[in-house]
C-alpha cells in the first residue's frame, strides 16, 4: 500500500494545487483498506452535488494524505472537497479575506493566527457548528477547545496534533549500560550525571537549534517545557498571555533549569562540540550522535522520527526511541505540543458537515490509514493500531491520557514579533553566551 | 475559461504562457504598424515607444517606492501614523544599529577588496601563457548563483569538534596544521568578515574581467614610452596602468558597492542573520515577512534606498565625465 500511495503522490504532485478531490485509481486502491461504511455520515443529511473549498499551508507531498482522507466523506455524502495548499498560506489568507475571495474553510496551524483572523475579520469567520462542537466535546481533551475559542465564542476545531515533550535515546545503549528510562526530572538529571561520569569521551545530551532564519525555535520549546515543570500550567498560561512579564523571576528560573543541561559543558554537546555548537548545529542533525554513542539524550518532538537516516529502526526495541520528558514527580504529566485547526468562512450545511467530519473519529482513522509515519491527532476515537509508527502511538497515548496536562507551544500563541522573532533570537543569544536576565529583558522589551 | 485565472495542470500553465506571449507580440505588432508610417507626428512615435515602459516603471517601481516611504511612517500593521517612531526605533535599538554598522562594513570592504584583488590578478596574469585558464578560474564564481555560492561556503566553514572527522575545508586545514577547529560564523565581527570573503570571492571575477579589458586597451605607445624611460614594474603599475584605467576602476567599485548594499542571499543562507551578522537587506526581509513588523521593514527599505542614492549619483557623474573625455 505504501508503494501505491507513493506513486499516487508523484502523479498528483505533478498536477499542482488545483487538483480538487480527484484521486486516481491508485488512491482508490490505497483506500480500499479504509472502511467505507456510510452509517456515521447519514447525520450530515443530503448534500449531493455541493462542494467545499479548503485552503491550507500543507503542500505536496504531505497534502496527498489529506486529499485521500476526504474520500470516504465525499463518497458517502456526495460533497466534493476542493483542496488547495499554498506555501504563502499565512500571508495570502488575510489578503483573500480582505478581497472577498474567502475559501469555505482553512486549516490554521496556530491559535494565535485564529485569534488574529477573528479580530481582524469578524464578519468573515463563523463559529464551529453544533455537530462539530459535539464531536470536539466528546473526543477531545477540553484544553483543545480553549485554543479555538476567542472571547468566549468557539471558532476553531482541532485537526492534527503533535507532541513535543520527548527525549530521544538509544534503547540498546541504555540496556548495555544498565540505564533505566527516568520517571521524574530529578531522575533524568541524576541519569545525566551518571552518563557524564561513566562516559568521559561522550556527553549525556546533544542539541541543535540552527534552522535558517527560524534559528532558535528548538530552544524555545526547551524553555516552554521547563516552564510547565517549574512554574506549572497556570503560570504558563499567564506567561503566554503576557499577564506576567516575559522577564518574570519564574521564567528566569525555568530558563536556568534548561541551562542546567544546555549551558553546562559537562552535559552538552555530545559529538558536536561545546555549548556554542548548539547554535550552529542544524536541528535535524542534532540527535544523530546518539547513533554512534557520542551522545545519549536528545530532547525533540515526535516528528523528529523523520530525521533519522534511512534504515534506522524507530521502536522501543529498535535503534532509537523516545521517552516522555518527565515531570517533577510521577503524578504530574505536563505535555507540550502543537496542532492545526479548522476555521470556517461560510456556514453552508456542507461546510459545517465537513468541519464535523474532520473532528470525528472517522476522519482521524481514515487519515491515519493513508498517512505515512509522523502523523497523529488528539481524537480519543482514533484507533492507535492505525498509526504507522510506535512513536506516533506513544505520542497519541500521551495526548489522550487523562493524566496529561496539555499545553500548546507558547511561541505559536505569542504575537509574531515575539513568537517568531525576538523569542528565537533571544534564545540563540542565550546559547552563545548572553545571560538569562538580559535575554529575558530584551524579549520583554520587544513585546508591546 | 476559468482556468485562465486559476491554473492547475502544467498544460493549462503553458496555454496561459502561450496566450501571454501572443498578446505581447500582438501589442508590439500594433505599435510598430501604427508608428511605421511616414508623416506621423513625432510625439505619437515617442508616446508609443516610451508609454508602455513609463507605465510599467510607474506601477512597478514608483508606486511601490512611494507606498514603502508612506509605510515607513505608519505602525507595523499599517493602520496608524507614527511619524518618525520607526526611524527612532532603527537608530535607537542597539541590535538594529549593529545591522547598520555591519552594512557599512560590507559596503566599504567588499568593493575595495574585490577591486584590489581583481586588479592585481588582472595585472599578474596579463599576457602570460595561462592567461585564459587563470581568468576563467577567477570568473567562474560569477556564474554560480549567490545561494549556491553561500551553500558551498557554508560547507567550507562547517564546524566539527577537533577530534572528530571534519567536513569543512577551512577547519580541516586548521586541524592538519595542528590547531583546534573553529566556529567561523559565530563570533562578531569575525563572522561578518568571513561572510564578506564570500562576496569578495564572487565579485573579484567581475572586477578582474572589466579591469583586464581596460588594461589591454591602454595604447601600446604609452607603455613603450614608459619602458624607454626605464620604469620599474611597480612604477609602471602605479604611474601608467592605474591612472590609465581610472574610469574603469570607478565603475567597478561603484557597481560592486551597489550590488553589496542589496546583498541578501549570503547572509540569509549562511547564518539567517543570527549571531549579529544581519545586514539591512536581510533585516528588512525578516522584519517585514517573518515578524510582521511592516513599519520597521519599510523604514529599513527606505534607509537602503537613501544609502544607495549617493553611489548611483556618483556613478552616473563618472560615466558622463568619461563620455565627455572621449
Amino acid at each position: 500500500m505504501a508503494t501505491s500511495l507513493g506513486l499516487a503522490g508523484v502523479t498528483l504532485a505533478a498536477c499542482g494545487s488545483g487538483g480538487g478531490s480527484g484521486g486516481g485509481e491508485d488512491v482508490d486502491e490505497a483506500l480500499s483498506s479504509v472502511d467505507v461504511a456510510c452509517e456515521p455520515y447519514e447525520e450530515y443529511g443530503d448534500l449531493e452535488g455541493t462542494s467545499v473549498s479548503v485552503y491550507t499551508s500543507i503542500v505536496s507531498p504531505e497534502d496527498q494524505a489529506h486529499i485521500d482522507a476526504f474520500i470516504p466523506f465525499e463518497d458517502c455524502t456526495g460533497v466534493t472537497v476542493e483542496y488547495e495548499g499554498s506555501r504563502q498560506f499565512e500571508t495570502q489568507l488575510p489578503v483573500r479575506l480582505e478581497s472577498g475571495n474567502a475559501p469555505d474553510m482553512a486549516y490554521v496551524p496556530q491559535p494565535g493566527l485564529v485569534e488574529r483572523l477573528v479580530t481582524d475579520f469578524p464578519d468573515s469567520v463563523f463559529p464551529v457548528g453544533e455537530q462539530a462542537e459535539a464531536n470536539v466535546d466528546e473526543y477531545y481533551n477540553k484544553s483543545w477547545k480553549g485554543y479555538g475559542t476567542v472571547d468566549g465564542t468557539y471558532y476553531a476545531a482541532p485537526l492534527g496534533a503533535n507532541a513535543k515533550s520527548f527525549v530521544w535515546y538509544s534503547p540498546g545503549a541504555f540496556e548495555e549500560n544498565g540505564y533505566e528510562v527516568p520517571e521524574t526530572w530529578d531522575d533524568l538529571m541524576a541519569l545525566s550525571e551518571q552518563i557524564a561520569s561513566d562516559h568521559p569521551d561522550a556527553k549525556p545530551w546533544c542539541a541543535g537549534i540552527e534552522s535558517g532564519n527560524a534559528t532558535g525555535w528548538p530552544a524555545t520549546d526547551w524553555l516552554e517545557d521547563m516552564m510547565l515543570r517549574t512554574a506549572g500550567p497556570d503560570v504558563y498560561d499567564q506567561w503566554v498571555e503576557h499577564e506576567i512579564p516575559f522577564n518574570d523571576p519564574q521564567v528566569a528560573e525555568a530558563l536556568d533549569m534548561a541551562g542546567q543541561v544546555l549551558k553546562d559543558e559537562n552535559m552538552v554537546n555530545g559529538g558536536l562540540g561545546g555549548v556554542e555548537s548548539i547554535a550552529t548545529t542544524p536541528f535535524g542533525e542534532a540527535g544523530l550522535p546518539i547513533l554512534d554513542g557520542s551522545c545519549f539524550l536528545h530532547r525533540q518532538a515526535s516528528f523528529y522520527q523523520a530525521n533519522w537516516p534511512e534504515g534506522t529502526n524507530v521502536a522501543e526495541d529498535g535503534d532509537v526511541f523516545a521517552f516522555y520528558l518527565p515531570g517533577n514527580d510521577t503524578e504530574s504529566q505536563p505535555l507540550l505540543g502543537g496542532g492545526e485547526f479548522t476555521l470556517m468562512f461560510a456556514d453552508r450545511p456542507e461546510v459545517q458537515a465537513l468541519q464535523a467530519y474532520l473532528a470525528s473519529p472517522e476522519w482521524s482513522n481514515a487519515k491515519a490509514k493513508v498517512s505515512p509515519p509522523g502523523w497523529v491527532s488528539a481524537n480519543s476515537g482514533l484507533d492507535p493500531a492505525n498509526l504507522k509508527s510506535p512513536i506516533d502511538q506513544l505520542a497519541y497515548e500521551l495526548l489522550t491520557d487523562e493524566a496529561t496536562t496539555f499545553r500548546f507551544d507558547g511561541s505559536d500563541l505569542m504575537p509574531a514579533a515575539v513568537g517568531t522573532g525576538s523569542f528565537w533570537t533571544g534564545m540563540t543569544n542565550w546559547i552563545t553566551g548572553e545571560d538569562t536576565q538580559s535575554v529575558l529583558d530584551s524579549i520583554e522589551n520587544s513585546w508591546d | 475559461m476559468e482556468f485562465l485565472l486559476n491554473t492547475g495542470t502544467p498544460v493549462e500553465k503553458f496555454i496561459v504562457m502561450g496566450i501571454a506571449i501572443l498578446l505581447f507580440v500582438a501589442v508590439m505588432a500594433i505599435v510598430l504598424f501604427l508608428t511605421d508610417r511616414p508623416r506621423m507626428p513625432q510625439w505619437i512615435t515617442v508616446l508609443a515607444f516610451l508609454g508602455p515602459a513609463a507605465v510599467l516603471v510607474v506601477f512597478g517601481l514608483v508606486y511601490p517606492a512611494i507606498r514603502t516611504i508612506i509605510n515607513s511612517f505608519r505602525s507595523d500593521n499599517g493602520q496608524e501614523w507614527v511619524a518618525l517612531a520607526n526611524y527612532g526605533d532603527v537608530f535607537g535599538n542597539s541590535a538594529l544599529r549593529l545591522v547598520l554598522l555591519n552594512t557599512v562594513l560590507w559596503v566599504v570592504l567588499v568593493p575595495l577588496v574585490s577591486t584590489a584583488v581583481g586588479l592585481v590578478y588582472a595585472v599578474l596574469v596579463d599576457r602570460t601563457r595561462f592567461e585564459k585558464l587563470a581568468k576563467t578560474l577567477v570568473f567562474l564564481p560569477m556564474a554560480i548563483s549567490m545561494v549556491g555560492a553561500s551553500i558551498i561556503w557554508k560547507f567550507v566553514y562547517d564546524f566539527k569538534p577537533t577530534e572528530r572527522p571534519q567536513t569543512g575545508l577551512a577547519n580541516q586545514l586548521l586541524v592538519w596544521l595542528g590547531f583546534d577547529s573553529q566556529q567561523f560564523l559565530l563570533t562578531w565581527p569575525w563572522n561578518t568578515f568571513f561572510l564578506i570573503a564570500v562576496m569578495v570571492w564572487i565579485q573579484s571575477g567581475f572586477a578582474m574581467t572589466i579591469l583586464s579589458a581596460s588594461i589591454k586597451a591602454i595604447p601600446d605607445d604609452i607603455i613603450e614610452a614608459a619602458k624607454l624611460d626605464g620604469v620599474t614594474n611597480w612604477q609602471m603599475f602605479r604611474s601608467v596602468t592605474v591612472p590609465s584605467i581610472r574610469p574603469a576602476v570607478v565603475v567597478v567599485i561603484t557597481t560592486i558597492a551597489m550590488a553589496t548594499l542589496k546583498v541578501f542571499d549570503i547572509v540569509f543562507t549562511m547564518t539567517g542573520g543570527n549571531f549579529d551578522t544581519s545586514i539591512v537587506a536581510n533585516e528588512f526581509y525578516t522584519r517585514s515577512f517573518v515578524r510582521g513588523e511592516g513599519g520597521i521593514g519599510a523604514t529599513l527599505a527606505v534607509l537602503l534606498f537613501v544609502m544607495v542614492i549617493p553611489i548611483v549619483v556618483y556613478n552616473v557623474r563618472q560615466m558622463k565625465l568619461a563620455e565627455e573625455q572621449r
